[in-house]
């Protein structure tokens, strides 16, 4: 009697919490719904040429969103290089190197970084790193503004800008997540490499090496992160729907551009349009989220391919 | 997760506009146990200030009214009236014949105050006003002159040391009544203009950098040696930014202020359509500033509610009489008195029974 009743209470816990599971794929399901259904004129009016061509012409209700796509990937991306080896150099000193008096208070300051609003960010980035971004690319040697990657006038605006803010923004989620998969690494690992003679540094590199899963999962949230960042990026961005590789020209992103024109658009076809955008951002942050997946799945097959042994569950929790 | 953040606002948007439409809607206002009216409007954020003052004051001498206003843009404002989930709308620009078809009944326009777009610029050692055309502003916006010193800037201000340094044009990224009303007058003066770019509140614009809002736009100028940019005139007074004199259809360089403002629309007057739909960009008349527009209030002919459209007349008649004190000292222009009464006229054929 007394075991069926929990058994009952069991499987009611079950139904509940399995319906709350069920909710967020009703609500992954549903955005991409009413995002497909809200976009419809302008999939029917471009179908793929929507993906593929530059311009974005509301006047003329021509719209085409490479150059946002090319913006979005591109800022993402760059954020990332600058912003991954810092990450995980502020995760390998807090978790490894840091004397204990000083890691509370460093683990305080850069999570505080993840608290500050993006408007905030995007302020500071027009009045501070703006101006001293276009300091940088008016000093920049002449030989190197004929390269693609430094063309165009030293505006301080732009895809540096973006990049740079971009960078400060998502540092703060690469360090945290990937000082916790650093601090899931067993003590044996590093004893054990200590044990054969290892030096400091070679201690830590086997902890790396053993969290790399984790750490990738970490940059990867930091991706998808930069991907839908909206009001800091348009503030410093320049907003011109170009492709273009040079870090210093005027760029835009998907997010920006939804930001941007959404409450003025009166026409029925530049509304489906910043839906279809909006439909794009969605589906792209769902193949990064899969490739990052399937990223991490390869090199936990290979892992345990190697070595024969588990991945510790926790590093394997961080990293989702 | 932002990303997340704004689908889901996408979201919200799409229930709070193109639900109305299939589910029931509810009544705009509900006259709540001590018998207070609430009406709810939204549109443009450009009068937001001047319209919170009238409310706030409207509310002072009628403590049982309450209207509320998100200024969520001028297309919002539209969509939120065509799907009648606000009792009144704003816009910077007038409805087009489309719209006003699709909206469920007849909308009537109502200029409330009006405002101006100036061109701003950052060049070192030029402290007095240039000059400019139209023309010229909108052969610099098409990236035809590119510099400083190009004889078409030189020969409007001659005694003025103009630098041989490129122009970097800045303009507005977001959707606004802003870029609107300059596209319009550069529509208007340049042939080029209209068949290349052509007048909208988000534009394809051939050179130059967007800045997100008027705070954007006037950091950019302020910040960029050589960059010209166009701001509300409320936000070039206000932040102490170079603002130029442009050339009115007299051929007068008029500097923007309240009071050429005004002179536009009164200019405009003797060819005022009967529903207020106009552009008075380029408008005739002495002194007159020829990038100046109103910001209307739209309501319904024939509102469901009765009741609110007792009270929202009255509003409409005080802010176009006791209210135009008001608008000055905000930075906006006030209406010419002889469009009061035209307006009274329109305002009488609201059916409030």
């Amino acid at each position: 009697m007394f075991v069926k009743a929990r058994s009952g209470s069991d499987f009611g816990f079950r139904l509940g919490t399995g319906a709350f599971a069920a909710l967020v794929l009703a609500i992954v399901v549903s955005i991409g719904i009413v995002l497909f259904r809200e976009s419809i004129l302008s999939i029917r009016e471009f179908g793929m040429r929507f993906w593929i061509t530059d311009t974005w012409d509301p006047v003329a209700a021509q719209f085409g969103a490479r150059p946002f796509i090319w913006g979005t990937i591109y800022s993402s991306i760059l954020a990332l290089i600058i912003a991954a080896p810092i990450s995980l150099g502020i995760a390998t000193y807090l978790s490894e190197l840091c004397p204990p008096r000083l890691r509370q208070p460093l683990i305080f300051l850069t999570e505080l970084l993840a608290a500050i609003p993006s408007i905030v960010y995007g302020l500071w980035g027009l009045f501070v790193l703006v101006p001293l971004v276009r300091q940088l690319e008016a000093a920049m040697p002449e030989n190197l503004r004929q390269t693609a990657l430094f063309s165009g006038p030293p505006i301080g605006l732009g895809m540096l800008s973006a990049a740079l803010i971009l960078a400060v923004m998502v540092t703060p989620f690469i360090s945290s997540l990937a000082r916790e998969v650093l601090k899931a690494v067993p003590r044996t690992q590093r004893e054990g490499a200590y044990a054969l003679g290892a030096t400091q540094w070679e201690a830590i590199r086997v902890a790396l090496a053993y969290g790399r899963t984790g750490i990738v999962g970490a940059i990867m949230l930091g991706f998808g992160r930069a991907l839908g960042e909206t009001m800091a990026v348009t503030m410093v961005i320049g907003n011109n729907p170009t492709v273009s590789l040079s870090l210093f020209a005027p760029q835009y992103t998907m997010a920006a551009v939804i930001a941007n024109e959404f409450t003025e658009a009166t026409d029925d076809l530049h509304l489906h349009a910043l839906f279809e955008i909006g439909l794009v951002l969605f589906i792209i942050t769902l193949v990064v989220n899969a490739l990052s997946r399937m990223l991490i799945w390869s090199m936990n097959r290979r892992t345990l391919a190697k070595a024969r042994r588990r991945v510790e569950p926790a590093a394997l929790g961080s990293a989702a | 997760m932002k990303q997340l953040t704004v689908i889901l606002a996408l979201v919200a948007l799409t229930v709070a506009c193109g639900g109305g439409s299939s589910g029931p809607v509810r009544p705009p206002s509900e006259a709540s146990s001590t018998g207070t009216t609430q009406i709810n409007g939204a549109g443009a954020t450009f009068p937001y200030p001047i319209y919170s003052k009238w409310f706030s004051e409207y509310n002072k001498l009628h403590p049982n009214v309450q209207i509320n206003y998100q200024s969520i843009g001028s297309g919002g404002g539209i969509r939120q009236l065509t799907e009648r989930t606000v009792f009144f709308g704003a816009s910077d620009q007038p409805m087009s014949d489309e719209m006003l078809a699709k909206a469920p009944g007849a909308v009537l326009h109502f200029p409330t105050v009006l405002g101006a777009v100036v061109p701003i610029y950052n060049l070192e050692g030029v402290g007095t006003q240039i000059k400019f055309t139209g023309a010229l502003i909108a052969d610099i916006f098409l990236g035809k002159i590119t510099k400083w010193n190009d004889p078409a800037i030189a020969k409007l201000n001659p005694g003025i040391s103009l630098p041989s340094s490129s122009i970097t044009v800045a303009h507005r990224s977001d959707g606004s009544g802003t870029t609107f009303v300059f596209a319009d007058y550069l529509a208007k003066v340049s042939p080029e203009w209209k068949e290349k770019v052509g007048a909208n509140s988000s534009l394809n614009w051939p050179v130059g950098v967007g800045g997100k809002g008027n705070e954007g736009v006037a950091g950019l100028v302020s910040q960029t040696p050589g960059s010209l940019g166009y701001v509300e005139l409320v936000y070039a007074l206000q932040n102490k930014i170079s603002y130029g004199a442009v050339q009115n259809q007299n051929g007068e360089f008029i500097v923007p202020d309240v009071a050429s403002v005004t002179a536009a629309a009164a200019g405009a007057l003797p060819t005022m359509p009967k529903d207020f739909r106009v552009s008075i960009t380029n408008a005739p008349g002495k002194g007159a500033y020829p990038i100046s527009s109103f910001t209307w209030i739209l309501l319904y002919e024939d509102p469901q509610d009765k009741n609110q459209a007792r009270i929202m007349t009255d509003f409409v008649k005080w802010a176009l009489s006791d209210g135009q004190a008001m608008a000055a000292a905000l930075g906006y222009a006030r209406l010419p008195e002889q469009l009061v009464p035209m307006e009274i006229e329109q305002l009488n054929r609201i059916k409030v029974q």
